[in-house]
């Protein structure tokens, strides 16, 4: 489904931390959405999914859920937010219940999350048996365990170690490849971005405004061939000059208010 | 540097506490054999405190004659239903105060003002009430137990973390099953400090109000005990005391084992 947000504005109390956001989250498309810290994002993702509401402008989802959907914009989270007490299968269960669908179709759904996400034998241990990564496979496996029409995910990676992160962004990708789930991506890493994402989307340092949408134009499952190197080290530059000249403003203002 | 050999010498060691398996049964059992030892060599006199075995054999008196299960029974069932009265009333109230602002902001003053009353300074008024009977001990018993209970089931639920409540909402999981499946299991722990810490005010509770005005209940054997200087008596029923401390401590061990197994 398409999820848009128009003239998107929030403030908490009197800190304005965005200000007419104006983005349209395409069918099927994977948007990284980036920018400098305390920008926003997070509360940018926290509007588009319903769980902040916003001071201004609207947000819509458009189009027709996928079969067997059962909560439309469902979230990944940074901290993974597993129930302690609950087993690795049990918590991939919360997503499905009260839900009208069966105990059988239930456990077919488990079982074929927790393979697809390689942790099928893991259904029976707890949370606290589990490495990182696979704590946040266990958030992923909840997630599309739903059938979501957009994913929404806020840093999943950023708590994991670089080379966990590395293997949970290929399977990631593996995971787009046959679902094709919309999805909106905040992270820090411009790296990560450029290889996960089918565009990119810079917010300014706060309030948050929407700088510019960069498009990837490399297939996702080609980009970790050296043949595109140059592009991508090309784009990340021209991220990064975007970010650091948001950042570097941001520090200024910071100090000047001190 | 002069080009020598020195190996590394290990520091690491110590600061780690490691099971003592029969450590703690053979100091038991030489503070017994000491204390038993000051009582034959008459460095303890019987009249102040009585041996090991005269206190053993009081128990065994106590029992055969039916007097120890009268005094035990008494204070059992005293604990035992005051204790899940007010704890049953604390966790609904304190329930109610953690996940309910009104019930917060009604509730919260009002048992914090009434907390720190030590409840057996309410024991001559709840005679007045109910009578010498066993209602006004069970009454003080239960307010003893309720509010700890409803300050410690408040605190455990505002404790759980809101992330997972986000995560349930976020999931489109009804309200009233985030109270089941988040709310509560995750308050459970603190919930169960709390019981802990509320029985054992119990056994303060039933052991003085006992001695203030009752004619059987261990609080009772020990204050007639003293008042007939029968150390002995008075000291076996210490031991019951501890005995009882010990017994509710392991339940809610149990509890806790069982319940927070995911820990
Ligand atoms: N609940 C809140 N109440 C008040 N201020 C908040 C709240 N949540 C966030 N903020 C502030 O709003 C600004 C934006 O926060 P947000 O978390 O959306 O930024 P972010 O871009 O996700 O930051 P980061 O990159 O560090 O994750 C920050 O300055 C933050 O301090
Ligand atoms: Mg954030």
């Amino acid at each position: 489904m398409q999820l848009i947000a128009r003239a998107v504005g929030h403030r908490y109390g009197a800190l304005e931390v965005l200000a007419g956001i104006d983005i349209e989250v395409r069918e099927g498309e994977t948007l990284a959405l980036i920018g400098p810290s305390g920008c926003g994002k997070s509360t940018l993702l926290g509007i588009l999914g319903g769980m902040i509401e916003a001071s201004a402008g609207s947000v819509e989802l458009r189009g027709v859920p996928p079969a067997g959907c059962l909560n439309p914009l469902t979230y990944v989270f940074q901290d993974f937010a597993l129930l302690p007490w609950r087993s690795v299968a049990d918590n991939v269960a919360l997503g499905l219940e009260h839900h009208a669908i069966g105990r059988r179709e239930r456990k077919e759904r488990i079982e074929a999350v927790l393979a697809l996400t390689g942790l099928g034998d893991f259904a029976d241990a707890y949370p606290r048996q589990l490495s990182g990564g696979m704590r946040q496979r266990v958030g992923i496996a909840r997630a599309i365990a739903v059938r979501p029409a957009v994913l929404l995910m806020d840093e999943p990676l950023s708590a994991l170690d670089a080379q966990t992160r590395e293997l949970l962004q290929e399977e990631l990708t593996a995971i787009w490849a046959r679902e094709r789930t919309t999805t909106v991506y905040v992270t820090h890493n411009l790296t990560e971005a450029l290889h996960l994402a089918d565009r990119v989307a810079v917010l300014s340092r706060r309030p948050g405004r929407l700088k510019q949408i960069l498009e990837v134009p490399i297939p996702r499952e080609e980009r970790a061939s050296p043949a595109h190197a140059p592009m991508l080290a090309q784009l990340h530059a021209a991220l990064w000059d975007q970010i650091r000249v948001e950042a570097a403003a941001a520090d200024r203002e910071v100090a000047d208010a001190g | 540097m002069p080009a020598e050999k020195q190996p590394v010498p290990f520091r690491g060691a110590g600061f780690d506490p490691t099971p003592r398996r029969f450590a703690s049964w053979i100091a038991f059992a030489g503070i017994l054999l000491a204390w038993q030892a000051a009582s034959s060599t008459g460095l303890l006199p019987e009249l102040f405190m009585p041996s090991p075995d005269a206190v053993l054999s009081a128990l065994a008196r106590m029992s055969a004659s039916g007097e120890l299960w009268l005094h035990l029974g008494t204070s059992i069932r005293r604990i035992v239903l005051g204790f899940l009265l007010g704890a049953f009333a604390g966790l609904l109230l304190g329930l109610a105060m953690g996940i309910f602002s009104m019930a917060r902001a009604v509730g919260l003053p009002i048992v914090s003002a009434l907390f720190p009353i030590p409840k057996i300074a309410l024991l001559p008024l709840l005679i007045l009430w109910f009578g010498i009977g066993e209602t006004s001990k069970v009454a003080t018993i239960a307010l003893g137990v309720f509010f700890p209970t409803a300050v410690a089931a408040k605190t455990a639920v505002d404790g759980v973390a809101r992330n997972l409540i986000r995560m349930a909402q976020s999931f489109g999981t009804p309200a009233s099953a985030i109270v089941w499946k988040i709310v509560l299991p995750g308050a459970l722990p603190g919930i169960l400090g709390g019981l802990r810490i509320a029985a054992s005010i119990a056994l303060i509770l039933v052991t003085a109000a006992e001695m203030i005005g009752a004619e059987y209940g261990v609080g009772a054997l020990v204050l007639g005990a003293g008042n007939l200087m029968q150390t002995d008596k008075l000291v076996a029923g210490v031991v019951l005391l501890s005995l009882m401390g010990l017994a509710v401590s392991f339940g809610i061990g149990l509890l806790e084992r069982r319940l927070l197994r995911w820990r």
